[in-house]
C-alpha cells in the first residue's frame, strides 16, 4: 500500500490564516494541530488543577466543610477524567507526536491530515461536553473508573454525558494512534531505516500500538455500561444478573495499558532531551528499542492487579503479581540507559534537563512503589488508599507532567523561535519540584496507616500530614504562575533563538525556526545518527 | 583507578548501610494486631530495603552525574561519543530480572502463609450444593470450615454501613466484637454497590460485591478497639461509612455474646 498525501492540497499556505489566529483554524498542518493540542491540553490542565487545589483545601481540614460530599465525589470524578483524558494523553501524544513525529520520518505531515485535525477537534468538544456535565442536574460521582453499581445508581444524565465524552475521546486518542502508526511506517524518508528513527519515534509506535488495541475495549465497556444506565439492560447490574467484576476486567485491560499511553511517550521525549543537552549519545538505543517492546507486550497482561482485592482467583494473583512486576525490567533498563546517557557528558543545567532529572527521580520513586503494588499481599492492604494516589501521582505528574514541561522548555524555540527565561524556568522547577514531593510523598504514609482514597471526611489522626500535602499542593498551584509569566513575555520580547540553539542532531532543529508549513524548503535531510555528540560538534572546537 | 574502585564500593556500602538501617528501624505501618499483620510487615521490609537501595542508588548517580560533568563556562565540545555497552546493559538487565523474581517468589510465599493459596470450595460435593458463587478472599476456606472451626459471621454492607450478624446468637449488630486468638470467618454481602472491608491494623482487605458474597478469614491476635473502613467509592458518605473491631478477651466477648443474643433484630 502507498499512502500519498498532496502538499497543494492539504497545506495550501495561501488558504491559511497567519499568525496566531491559524491555532483557531481548521488546519491540516500537523504542527499546527500539534501546538493546538498543547495549548487545548493546558487549559484543561489549568481546570484539573483549580479542582485539585479544591479537593486539597477540602481535605486540609478532617470534616467534609468545603464543599458538600456529593459535589465532593463530582470534583474528583472531573478532575480524574480531565487530567488522564484531557491533558496527559493528548499532550504526550497528540501535542508533541503531531510536532516531532513528520520531521522525526522526513515527512511534510501526518499520513492522513484530515483524520489528523478531526482527532483534534474531537478534543475541545467533548472537553466542553465533560466540564459542562458538571452543571446538569446529578454530574457524575463514580469516580474517573465509573465502576458499576455505583455508576449506575448514582444520578444518571451527569454520567451519560459523562460516557459520551470519554467516548469521544477514545475516538480521538484511536484516530490519532493509527496516524501515528501509518505515519512512521509509510512515510518515512527513502532510506531512514527503522532501527535510525529517534526514540521518540518508538516510542510512539509503541503507544499507538497499545492506543488501537486497548482503548476500543474501554470504548465498548462504556457503550455497555450506557444500554445499562439509559436501557436497563444488565450487562453489569447486578440486579438484573449482571456482573460487575467483568466491568472490571474490560475497565482496566484499557485503563492498566492508559498508564503507558502515558508514560511511554514521557519516556520517548526525555530520550530525545537527555542526549542534546548532556552532549553525548543516548546509551543503548538498541536495549531502549526492546525495552519500549517489552513494555507494550507486559502492558497489554498486567490489568488484573488493579483486582486483587475483587476476589480474583489464587492463580490470577499470581500471575499478575508476576507480570506486572517484570514491567520494572524494561522500565529499569530505560533509567539505567538515561544515567548513562548523563555520565561522561558535558551537560547544561537548564530548566529542560532539570525536568528531565526530576522526572528521572520522581519516576525512579514511582516505580518502586509500583512493584511492590504488584504484590498481591502488599497490594491488599494499601489497595484504593491515599498509598495509591501518591503512587501514581509519581507516575504521572512526577513522571509526565515534568517530561510536558521539560519539552516545552527544549522546544518552545523550535516553535516560536524565542528563548524561555531560564531563571524563570528554573524557579519554575524548583518549586515545581519541592511542592510535588510535598504534597504526594506524605500520602503514602496515609495509605499505609488506614486512610482510604476519595474520601471527603477521614480520620483526624491524619489532620496535620494532609495539611503538608495541601501545602504541597499550593506550591504546585503557585508554581504556574512563573512559568505562564515566561511563556508570556518570552513570546512578546524574548532573545531571538537562531533556529538551532542547542545544536541538536535531530531533524526539527535542522530546519528554520518556528519551521515552514511543509517542513523543510527543499528535501528533507537524511538524519542516519540522531544522536551523534561527541562526533559532529567536539570536532568544531 | 584503585582510589575510584574503593570510593564506588565506599559509597555502595553506605547506600545499603543507611537503606537497611531505615529499613529496620523506621516503622511506617499501623500496629500489628492480627496473624497476618507480621508476615505482611516481613514483606514490607524487604520491599522497603531494596526500594531505598535502588532509590537512593540512582539519586545520587543522577545527582552526582549533574555536578560531576556539568558543563563549564570554558567548554565547548561534546561528552565522550559512547553509545552503549553490551555486557553493561546485558548485567543491569539480568541483575533487576532477578531480583523482581524473587521479590515475586518471596511475596507469593508470604501470600501463601497468609492463606492465600488455599483452594475455594475444594469440596466438589459442596460447590454442587451450592450453586451460590462465592468469591475468595485472602485466606479463604470453605463454608464447611467456616461452620465447624471458627466463630462466623454474615457481613452486611450498604450505603453506609456495615452491619454484623452472628447466626448462633441470632442477632445484628454494628459493631464486629470478637475474642482474641480465635479464628473468624466473615461472609460479606454488599446490598448496594461495592464496598471494601478493610482493617489496617489487620493488613486485610476485601472487596464486598452486589451479587458474589465474598468470604475473609483472620486472627486477631491484641485486645484493642480497631476501625473498619470502607476502601471502595461507595457514594457521597463513602468517608463516613466506618465500623469499628472490638477485639477482646474471650470471657469478655462471652459476656457481650450473651447479653445480645436474646435480642430480636427484624431488618
Amino acid at each position: 500500500m502507498t499512502i500519498s498525501i498532496d502538499p497543494q492540497k492539504t497545506n495550501n499556505e495561501s488558504l491559511q490564516p497567519k499568525g496566531w489566529l491559524r491555532y483557531f483554524s481548521f488546519s491540516l498542518d500537523h504542527k499546527v494541530i500539534g501546538i493546538q493540542y498543547l495549548v487545548c491540553g493546558f487549559l484543561f490542565y489549568l481546570i484539573g488543577g483549580t479542582l485539585a487545589s479544591a479537593i486539597r483545601i477540602e481535605l486540609a481540614s478532617p470534616m467534609s466543610d468545603f464543599m458538600p460530599r456529593d459535589v465532593y465525589n463530582q470534583v474528583l470524578t472531573l478532575h480524574g477524567t480531565i487530567m488522564i483524558f484531557l491533558w496527559i494523553v493528548p499532550v504526550v501524544n497528540g501535542a508533541f507526536g503531531n510536532y516531532l513525529i513528520p520531521f522525526y520520518v522526513g515527512a511534510r505531515d501526518m499520513a492522513f491530515p484530515r483524520l489528523n485535525a478531526v482527532a483534534f477537534w474531537l478534543i475541545p468538544p467533548s472537553g466542553l461536553m465533560l466540564v459542562a456535565s458538571y452543571f446538569v442536574e446529578g454530574a457524575a460521582q463514580a469516580g474517573w473508573t465509573a465502576y458499576p453499581p455505583l455508576s449506575i445508581t448514582t444520578p444518571q444524565s451527569g454520567q451519560i454525558i459523562w460516557i459520551m465524552s470519554v467516548l469521544l475521546l477514545g475516538g480521538s486518542s484511536i484516530f490519532g494512534g493509527i496516524n501515528f502508526i501509518a505515519t512512521i511506517i509509510k512515510l518515512r524518508r527513502p532510506g531512514l531505516k527503522l532501527m535510525q528513527l529517534p526514540m521518540y519515534c518508538w516510542a510512539m509506535l509503541g503507544t499507538s500500538i497499545l492506543v488501537v488495541l486497548s482503548t476500543p475495549v474501554l470504548a465498548g465497556t462504556l457503550i455497555l455500561l450506557s444500554f445499562d444506565i439509559i436501557a436497563n439492560t444488565g450487562f453489569f447490574n447486578p440486579v438484573l444478573g449482571g456482573n460487575v467484576v467483568v466491568y472490571q476486567h474490560l475497565f482496566w485491560f484499557y485503563s492498566h495499558p492508559a498508564v503507558y499511553i502515558m508514560v511511554l511517550p514521557a519516556f520517548g521525549l526525555v530520550s530525545e532531551i537527555l542526549p542534546v543537552h548532556a552532549r553525548k549519545p543516548l546509551f543503548g538505543y538498541t536495549t531502549m528499542v526492546f525495552s519500549i517492546m517489552g513494555i507494550v507486550v507486559l502492558g497489554l497482561v498486567v490489568w488484573a492487579h488493579h483486582m486483587f482485592t475483587s476476589g480474583t482467583p489464587p492463580w490470577m494473583r499470581l500471575f499478575f503479581t508476576i507480570a506486572t512486576a517484570f514491567i520494572a525490567v524494561p522500565t529499569g533498563i530505560k533509567f539505567f540507559n538515561w544515567v548513562a546517557t548523563l555520565w561522561g557528558g558535558k551537560i547544561s543545567i537548564n530548566s529542560a534537563m532539570l525536568f528531565s532529572c526530576g522526572f528521572i527521580i520522581n519516576f525512579v520513586f514511582g516505580g518502586i512503589t509500583g512493584v511492590a503494588l504488584a504484590q498481591v499481599p502488599f497490594d491488599i492492604h494499601v489497595h484504593d488508599t491515599y498509598f495509591v494516589v501518591a503512587h501514581f501521582h509519581y507516575i504521572v505528574y512526577g513522571g509526565t507532567v515534568f517530561i510536558i514541561f521539560s519539552s516545552i522548555y527544549h522546544w518552545f524555540p523550535k516553535v516560536t523561535g524565542k528563548m524561555l527565561n531560564e531563571k524563570l524556568g528554573i524557579l519554575h522547577f524548583i518549586i515545581t519540584f519541592i511542592g510535588f514531593n510535598l504534597c504526594f510523598a506524605p500520602q503514602h504514609w496515609l495509605g499505609l496507616n488506614g486512610m482510604p482514597r476519595r474520601v471527603a471526611e477521614y480520620d483526624p489522626q491524619f489532620q496535620f500530614v494532609n495539611q503538608i500535602s495541601s501545602l504541597g499542593a499550593l506550591l504546585m498551584a503557585i508554581s504556574t504562575i512563573p512559568f505562564l509569566i515566561n511563556i508570556f513575555l518570552s513570546m512578546r520580547n524574548g532573545q531571538v533563538s537562531g533556529d538551532n540553539p542547542w545544536k541538536a542532531l535531530t531533524p526539527e532543529w535542522l530546519t528554520s525556526s518556528p519551521p515552514p508549513v511543509e517542513n523543510w524548503e527543499g528535501e528533507a535531510p537524511l538524519v542516519e545518527e540522531p544522536y551523534g555528540y561527541g562526533k559532529q560538534f567536539s570536532e568544531q572546537k | 583507578m584503585l582510589n575510584k574502585n574503593i570510593y564506588l564500593i565506599l559509597i555502595i556500602s553506605l547506600v545499603f548501610a543507611i537503606s537497611f538501617w531505615i529499613g529496620f528501624n523506621v516503622n511506617l505501618l499501623p500496629i500489628e494486631a492480627s496473624i497476618n499483620a507480621p508476615i505482611y510487615d516481613e514483606l514490607f521490609k524487604i520491599l522497603f530495603i531494596i526500594g531505598l537501595i535502588i532509590f537512593i542508588g540512582m539519586t545520587i548517580a543522577v545527582i552526582y552525574s549533574l555536578f560531576k560533568f556539568r558543563k563549564r563556562n570554558d567548554q565547548i565540545g561534546d561528552g565522550i561519543a559512547l553509545e552503549g555497552n553490551l555486557s553493561l546493559e546485558i548485567l543491569w538487565t539480568i541483575i533487576p530480572s532477578i531480583i523482581v523474581l524473587l521479590i515475586g517468589l518471596y511475596s507469593y510465599n508470604i501470600y501463601d502463609r497468609m492463606g492465600g493459596m488455599k483452594e475455594l470450595n475444594h469440596n466438589h460435593e459442596m460447590m454442587r450444593s451450592n450453586p451460590e458463587k462465592i468469591w475468595a478472599g485472602i485466606s479463604q476456606t470453605s463454608d464447611n470450615e467456616i461452620s465447624n472451626n471458627n466463630l462466623s459471621i454474615e457481613v452486611s454492607a450498604m450505603q453506609f454501613a456495615f452491619l454484623f450478624n452472628y447466626p448462633k446468637g441470632n442477632f445484628i449488630s454494628g459493631e464486629l466484637h470478637v475474642p482474641v486468638d480465635q479464628k473468624v470467618s466473615m461472609k460479606m454481602e454488599s446490598k448496594d454497590v461495592i464496598h471494601a472491608f478493610w482493617v489496617p491494623e489487620f493488613r486485610i482487605k476485601q472487596d464486598i460485591i452486589p451479587g458474589q458474597p465474598t468470604i475473609l478469614n483472620f486472627t486477631p491476635t491484641k485486645v484493642g478497639k480497631y476501625p473498619i473502613i470502607c476502601a471502595e467509592l461507595c457514594g457521597p458518605y463513602h468517608g463516613g461509612m466506618r465500623a469499628s473491631i472490638i477485639v477482646e478477651e474471650e470471657s469478655d466477648y462471652n459476656d457481650w455474646f450473651n447479653k445480645n443474643k436474646k435480642t430480636e433484630v427484624n431488618l
